[in-house]
């Protein structure tokens, strides 16, 4: 099993041409890893084989610059991407060593275990703050009201939503503001108990303050979840995170953690990006 | 680089004259006030006669009784018709609105095809179909199969008019419905089926209640097919074998007696039938998107 790991940590320091700290990396596991991913939109691939490891219960970060590849390949991660009409994908994805595009039918009980957070809030809006967070469990039917019950509590005040809305709960979601939404579909991803949450640029279309409510919540939650998000905010991604990736042109250039990316990066144009002098 | 100068002189290409923009805008905004009123004139003044001459024959006796003898001095009314009328839509309904429904998912959802584009032509082909050829159809098909005219002809022939309008407008308020909702489903892990049902169709339900007001409004009005399924009766209903009065084939018969008499109730038909369809739309409105209130999502489509 050891020298399988180091195996993969010499693959994938060929492959992102990052040497990688093998001491902590052995140290602890990986709940999901990406391998050699190519997604194309209409023959145009978009994301050119990347390879990626993602550490339990840690915030790994994708940052680079507009269309380099990122959403695309977080959706690939949930198979998400080849929803997308056109849309092709090539490669393996394991969670828990168990490949994920192995068998065709099994992406929507994947899908349960890989939960996600779009850009722009988007919870559905003919139903209530209450119902939102309880879609992903009456629709995969949940039956029993006192566990859907708990639930939802639960992972209302897992998002810090729950003392603002729980009078409320008949009320639209839509009623909420921005801020509060995206905490409602961050509960709703959460609702459906899953081990991996991927979040594309989460914050993208908040205020600083809503933002701040997010970070510091994505913090509380990689106690028990394995997050990945993608960020065009450097900031952020230094604030909640400890790996990053930097992608670029569709590869995965420089990956390792957050700290030596954006202090000491290896690679000259991740260099260039985190100095801010392209993106 | 463009320069200050070339800047300047750019400017001076765009059109200045403020006086004649704003006449321009007057007179646009004559024009299409003036093409509403064109539009209005005849509603306002079709409703104002069927009012005017349909007000003083309604009586209780007038909605409930069956027609009474042609010339007489005891005209009855026009029950069995309204009666008619009401079990046509139905019964029409309960296969129009399904397979419409269905059709609509499927051209939406899975029609993205050779396939689907056939489908949805033809479908297009049959909503522009003489409504006359429809009743002609149901003719050869029920009523000589059967061999008699019933209101199950009747209800074939209105349910395949009201098809092509449900699937139409049903398609087109759920491909309204934003890609995020889906994808949000997908990401929950929920099957596509339910999605479709459960996401879907409660968002698109606005422009979805549309579609099927204007087709029941529709058939509601139609009389051609009517004369060769349902042929019309003086009587209530009395079995799914026999054939069955409707408003509007009543109307046509009514306004082609010499009488005043009758030619007053058919106006009383006609004010009836309006009510009917009016009242049908604000209570199916009022019992589907009462809730909605709270919402700032809305859909419509179609009228």
């Amino acid at each position: 099993m050891a020298a399988l790991e180091s195996q993969q940590v010499d693959r994938m320091e060929t492959l992102t041409r990052t040497p990688i700290a093998r001491s902590s990396i052995e140290a602890s596991r990986y709940k999901l890893v990406a391998e050699n991913i190519v997604a194309s939109y209409n023959g145009i691939a978009a994301v050119k084989g990347v390879n990626m490891k993602f550490r339990e219960k840690a915030v790994t970060a994708l940052i680079g610059p507009s269309g380099c590849g990122k959403t695309t390949f977080l959706r690939c991660l949930n198979r998400m991407h080849e929803l997308t009409k056109g849309a092709t994908v090539t490669g393996k994805v394991l969670l828990d060593n168990q490949d994920l595009y192995s068998n065709k039918e099994d992406a929507i009980i994947h899908r349960r275990k890989i939960g996600m957070v779009f850009q722009k809030p988007n919870p559905f809006p003919t139903m209530s703050i209450y119902d939102n967070v309880a879609a992903g469990l009456k629709l995969n039917g949940v039956k029993d009201k006192k566990i859907i019950d708990q639930i939802v509590q639960g992972c209302l005040e897992m998002v810090y939503l729950w003392d603002e809305v729980k009078h409320d709960l008949k009320k639209p979601g839509m009623s909420l503001s921005g801020g509060q939404q995206q905490r409602l579909c961050i509960a709703r991803a959460l609702a459906i108990q899953p081990e991996v949450l991927l979040m594309d640029e989460p914050a993208s279309a908040l205020d600083p303050i809503a933002t701040q409510k997010i970070e510091e919540m994505i913090t509380e939650l990689k106690k028990e979840y394995t997050i990945i998000i993608v960020t065009h905010n450097m900031q952020q991604a230094v604030r909640v995170s400890d790996y990053t990736g930097f992608m670029y042109l569709g590869d995965l250039v420089e990956f390792g953690e957050t700290k030596q990316i954006f202090e000491n990066p290896r690679n000259e144009i991740t260099a260039k990006y985190v100095q801010g002098q392209f993106g | 680089m463009i320069t200050i100068e070339q800047r300047a002189e750019f400017r001076k290409h765009f059109r200045n004259n403020i006086s004649r923009r704003v006449a321009t805008d007057k007179i646009v905004k004559g024009i299409v006030f003036g093409c509403v009123l064109l539009a209005i004139i005849p509603l306002g003044s079709i409703l104002f006669e069927i009012i005017r001459n349909g007000v003083p024959v309604l009586s209780i006796d007038f909605l409930t009784q069956p027609p009474g003898a042609v010339g007489s001095n005891q005209p009855g009314g026009i029950g069995p018709a309204i009666q008619g009328t009401l079990m046509l839509i139905g019964l029409s309904s309960l296969i129009g609105v399904p397979v419409g429904v269905l059709g609509g998912i499927f051209l939406s959802e899975y029609g993205n095809n050779k396939y689907g584009q056939t489908i949805r032509f033809f479908n297009d082909v049959l909503a522009e179909f003489p409504t006359i050829v429809i009743g002609l159809f149901a003719f050869a098909v029920i009523v000589l199969s059967l061999g008699y005219f019933s209101i199950l002809a009747g209800m074939f022939a209105l349910s395949i008019i009201m098809l092509p309008i449900i699937t139409r407008t049903t398609e087109e308020s759920l491909k309204l419905v934003p890609v995020s909702y889906r994808e949000a489903g997908y990401a929950l892990g929920i099957k596509r089926s339910v999605i479709i049902f459960r996401i879907l169709l409660t968002s698109a339900k606005s422009g979805l209640i549309t579609g099927i007001m204007l087709s029941v409004a529709r058939i509601a009005g139609e009389t051609a097919p009517l004369i060769f399924t349902i042929l019309g009766n003086e009587d209530f209903f009395s079995g799914f074998d026999q054939p069955v009065d409707a408003l509007p084939l009543r109307i046509y018969r009514l306004a082609n007696l010499p009488y005043d008499s009758a030619t007053a109730q058919g106006w009383g038909g006609a004010l009836v039938l309006i009510l009917i369809i009016l009242s049908l739309n604000i209570g199916i409105r009022y019992l589907f998107l009462r809730k909605r209130r709270g919402g700032s999502f809305r859909i419509t489509t179609g009228g």
